[in-house]
């Protein structure tokens, strides 16, 4: 069946698409740059059709095939999930610009062949893709575990792409810590369907109960999408593997990947775990606090500018966690504000390591004291690292000021003050670590270098996503009905009886 | 969405568009931009001034654009916005020209008048705020405009003057987050309201709401430089001497002065503020600003140096005239926004243009500079004795109003404030006269330009020309209509005397 405009089919296409295009561009390597940016323009596109079907009809579940739960395999769709893969596909096509010139070989090779690294990049970010939009369609736990274990294999071989010994030691540890982090998800899988009989995340959720096994599995798969996350403690694998990749794919890491293990863990929390009453949700508050000051004096101590915007992420996530202890008595709205963060991380971090990106084409280096004037030299650059900084540091007008905002009024409502002192603390570090490279952008460098050449298209790509997250301040209005379609925060004002989660709702169920 | 929607749209737009425009531009597309900068402040100044005469006839302007839930960003012109708003549209007018002249042929011009456009979108957006919330995001706007024209000349000692900037006003800007998300919780709105929106809180949060009261305060104390808060504003003369004048006269400083009048008249409510017993503490800080300021400026031989320690000194005189809170010195207070504003501004076109014109930056290298550069002596005596507060600068007019409100409200102390304060002035101000009209010139200037037969370039001297007699007209009309006195004393009538 050919999809048509406003068919559930284009789900389908999210996950075909780059399967299709990683397959061809690996096939014919000659012309592979072009499939995959033909695929990665497709992959984009095929988001855009989701959104009036969501819009019209709401939270849609598709049976592929025909064959429903618990036999075949359903995709669902509701408003976290357009959400989520709105923002893959934003960071996504922004990325695969970048990368047609990043990872471009500086003299063409004589036999007409491409390099290495943009060889295998486009097959595998492509599969990267796939997984991830797979990811945030998926409705059951198994399927889930599929590709969250092929997202993470994705992301590693990514990683060691650049070649150094430095990627390949990070990379090495990030598959030990990703195949680490899969074994207890999928343990809790075999548990929960060893208890209930089914994968099914939808029927899961009517049949889950406070039970010790279930506990267990909460323990076992948040413990292993907390590695994935890199939450602290858990993030030392975090900053070596994202900072010794090549620029477009540490983007890609931190924008993306890290974001698909925290959506799977808020699913979870939503759907099954939400109301089991196990003090996790204050521990996991109380972890992302420390990341927060953790991983920004991190970053500050750091001397190289890919180092300090790796130990940011750790930082960033820990806001999103703050939202497990804020939700319980602030509702729907405080998920909101995490998914709103999330957003706003991704296209504010995709712009921070493109821009890096640029600085280390231009001067061959990425030491932040030696950074030689380059907001006269590459001010775009610049601009798009200070409008991303701004996002970051919770400032507004800007993605990140309306998470925050958010964040911080409801705990100043419970009277969490520790937290909301530590929002504040942690946003006036991000301010400290962001203007210390700004500021070091001005100065000329102690020793002068020869500076290279950036293509205007490393410099607009970086400056589109990081005027997205200062644009994503003022769509708030527009973008809270879109979540909001489907209810996957539950009622917004907190029943403690009310159903959780879309499954259970009924939503209408399609065949593509 | 009419006339009373775009007019405050407009008032933003008008720096805004070109500001961003400006950005991209090529370095020597100088016509154009300067034509982008010009056209952009007169119709700025146009538009604002239409807004004067509606506002008189009691047309309500007010823009609303919904941002969180439960929240809008509200731009809303009444009388105490115009007040700021008209004083920094015709200030920025003024120091665009002056801009221009100064810098010359200095390199990054496309950066400067890009960031000098913003900043002032960003002070009237503070200016026209019509919401805690709104005031918020443009007094963080303010913070990252005015950042890169401090560090503008990229020299190590400006970037660590840029840090140290930095570090106290987003300091102060996660304060007043704080202390604004805090207070939305309580209240669940951040309008602004005359006489204030928390007062039917009193009986049961006091002390939340003097700890919110406090954490607003100091956040815009920052930018106000309220001791021990100020040591940013010295270091940042690291900077250009227009963004100087912008900085003391036009934007920063204002807008932190300008935030302590919203907090205590808008959101607390002066009565109700005086009740919770925060605004006494408040008036000895200004106080003890006043003097230490001006003590400071005495040791200082730089010459920007002293004038900044001036302004520490110049603009506590708002807040404490705002801290008094009775109705004279709330006038003599809310005038003095604009008449600092208008003195400090001729002072520092004065000191840019010895240093443009002869290399002069110290004190002792002004000997006899009079006689080689008249007009900007004379604009610079004229916004000295105003300083100081002889009749008829406009400097009278202000210590004369807060004199006698601090009588009226039995602050008796503050007059002997006042009064040690107009003595230091004279004591940091006079030297400084005395070295320039009566002592012989050197043989040589330290790094003289040759500007022909004028004393300096035609668009460095024209601005404090014209702010001097600014400065003398807004005192001897002062009981004019449409002058700032009168301005002044609609405002605090509506604080004080309206049902």
């Amino acid at each position: 069946m050919i999809p048509n405009l406003a068919s559930p089919g284009w789900a389908v296409a999210l996950i075909f698409i780059p399967l299709l295009g990683a397959m061809l561009a690996f096939l014919l390597p000659r012309i592979g740059v072009t499939l995959g940016l033909l695929a990665a323009v497709l992959t984009a596109g095929s988001v855009l059709p989701l959104l009036p079907m969501l819009a019209a009809h709401g939270a849609t579940n598709i049976r592929i095939g025909g064959w429903g739960a618990p036999l075949g395999i359903e995709l669902s769709i509701d408003g976290l999930t357009m959400a989520m893969l709105a923002m893959t596909a934003l960071v996504g096509i922004a990325v695969s610009a970048y990368a047609t010139c990043y990872l471009r070989p500086v003299p063409s090779r004589p036999d007409g062949q491409p390099d290495l690294q943009q060889r295998h990049f486009w097959p595998l970010w492509l599969v990267l893709w796939a997984a991830l939009n797979a990811l945030f369609l998926s409705s059951d736990i198994f399927n889930l575990y599929v590709t969250l274990e092929l997202l993470g294999l994705a992301a590693v071989a990514l990683t060691a792409l650049s070649g150094g010994a430095d990627a390949l030691n990070g990379a090495m540890r990030y598959l030990l810590v990703s195949l680490l982090g899969s074994l207890g998800y999928l343990l809790g899988v075999a548990l929960l369907y060893h208890a209930y009989g089914t994968l099914d995340l939808g029927l899961l959720a009517l049949r889950v109960g406070d039970e010790t096994v279930t506990r267990a599995a909460l323990g076992a798969m948040t413990a292993g999408l907390l590695v994935k996350t890199a939450l602290f403690p858990l993030h030392f694998w975090l900053p070596p593997a994202h900072a010794s990749a090549s620029a477009p794919v540490s983007a890609l890491l931190s924008a993306l990947v890290v974001k698909a293990s925290f959506y799977l863990l808020l699913r979870l929390w939503l759907t099954l775990f939400g109301d089991l009453d196990s003090g996790l949700a204050t521990l996991l508050g109380v972890l992302g606090a420390i990341a927060i000051l953790w991983g920004s004096i991190q970053a500050l101590r750091q001397a190289r500018l890919k180092l300090l915007i790796a130990y940011s992420t750790v930082a960033q996530i820990g806001y999103l966690f703050l939202a497990f202890p804020l939700a319980a008595t602030g509702g729907a709205v405080v998920w909101g504000a995490a998914v709103y963060l999330v957003l706003s991380h991704a296209l504010a971090k995709a712009a921070m390591f493109l821009t890096a990106g640029s600085l280390l084409r231009f001067g061959a280096h990425d030491r932040i004291a030696d950074l030689d004037r380059v907001v006269h030299r590459l001010p775009i650059t610049i601009g798009a690292f200070t409008l991303a900084g701004v996002s970051i540091m919770g400032l507004p007008p800007s993605g990140g000021f309306i998470g925050k905002w958010l964040l911080l009024q409801a705990a100043f409502s419970q009277g969490r003050w520790g937290l909301a002192l530590v929002m504040l603390a942690g946003g006036l570090l991000a301010a400290a670590y962001v203007f210390k490279v700004i500021g070091y952008a001005f100065t000329p460098a102690v020793v002068p270098h020869q500076a290279g050449l950036v293509p205007p298209t490393m410099e607009w790509t970086a400056l589109a996503l990081g005027a997205g997250a200062i644009l994503l301040g003022f769509a708030w209005p527009l973008l809270w009905p879109l979540l909001e379609i489907g209810m996957p925060f539950g009622a917004l004002a907190p029943d403690p009886g009310a159903a959780v989660g879309p499954w259970l709702g009924g939503p209408r169920i399609l065949a593509p | 969405m009419n006339g009373t929607f775009w007019l405050p749209m407009l008032v933003l737009g008008s720096s805004l568009l070109p500001g961003l425009l400006i950005f991209f531009l090529a370095e020597d597309r100088s016509g154009i931009r300067t034509l982008l900068n010009l056209a952009g402040a007169v119709a700025k100044l146009l538009a604002v001034l239409w807004m004067l005469w509606g506002v008189y006839n009691g047309v309500a302007y007010e823009a609303r654009l919904p941002f969180l839930p439960g929240l809008d960003l509200v731009l809303r012109v009444g009388p105490l916005s115009l007040l700021f708003v008209v004083l920094s549209t015709g200030l920025w007018l003024l120091t665009t020209i002056y801009a221009i002249g100064y810098l010359e042929r200095s390199p990054h011009r496309s950066r400067f008048f890009g960031f000098f456009s913003l900043c002032v979108t960003a002070t009237v957006g503070v200016a026209m705020a019509g919401n805690l919330l709104t005031f918020v995001l443009f007094y963080e706007l303010l913070t990252l405009a005015t950042y890169p024209l401090v560090v503008h000349r990229g020299s190590e000692a400006a970037r660590q003057a840029g840090q140290v900037y930095l570090a106290h006003t987003l300091f102060g800007g996660a304060l007043l987050l704080a202390g604004t998300v805090w207070l939305y919780t309580l209240t669940g709105t951040l309008e602004f309201t005359p006489r204030g929106f928390v007062s039917h809180l009193g009986e049961t949060h006091r002390g939340s709401l003097i700890a919110i009261f406090a954490l607003t305060v100091v956040g815009v104390g920052v930018k106000a430089a309220l001791v021990p808060l100020h040591s940013w504003l010295p270091r940042a003369m690291v900077a250009p001497a227009p963004v100087s004048a912008l900085l003391h006269a036009v934007a920063v400083v204002k807008a932190g002065a300008f935030g302590v009048v919203r907090l205590l008249y808008d959101v607390f409510g002066a009565e109700f503020a005086a009740s919770l017993g925060v605004t006494g503490p408040l008036a000895v800080v200004a106080g003890a600003t006043i003097l230490y300021g001006s003590l400071r400026a005495l040791y200082q031989d730089d010459l920007k140096r002293r004038l900044a320690f001036s302004t520490v000194s110049q603009v506590a005189y708002i807040t404490l005239g705002v801290a008094i809170a009775g109705p004279l010195a709330t006038i003599g207070g809310l005038v003095h926004l604009v008449h600092q504003g208008v003195m400090k501004i001729t002072l520092f076109f004065c000191a840019g243009n010895l240093a443009e014109t002869l290399g002069i930056h110290k004190v002792s290298e002004m000997c006899g500079v009079g006689r080689r550069m008249p007009w900007t002596m004379a604009a610079f005596t004229v916004g000295a004795f105003g300083m100081i507060g002889l009749p008829p600068v406009a400097g009278f007019v202000t210590k004369w109003y807060l004199g006698i409100g601090a009588l009226e409200a039995g602050q008796d102390w503050a007059v002997y404030v006042l009064a040690g304060s107009s003595l230091l002035n004279a004591a940091y101000f006079l030297p400084i006269l005395h070295v320039a009209w009566f002592r012989p010139p050197p043989p040589a200037w330290p790094h003289e330009h040759d500007f022909g037969p004028r004393e300096t370039a035609w668009a460095l001297l024209l601005p404090p020309v014209v702010t001097a007699i600014l400065s003398v007209a807004v005192g001897l009309f002062a009981a004019a209509p449409f002058s700032p006195l009168e301005w002044a004393t609609l405002i605090a009538e509506r604080e004080f005397y309206l049902p």
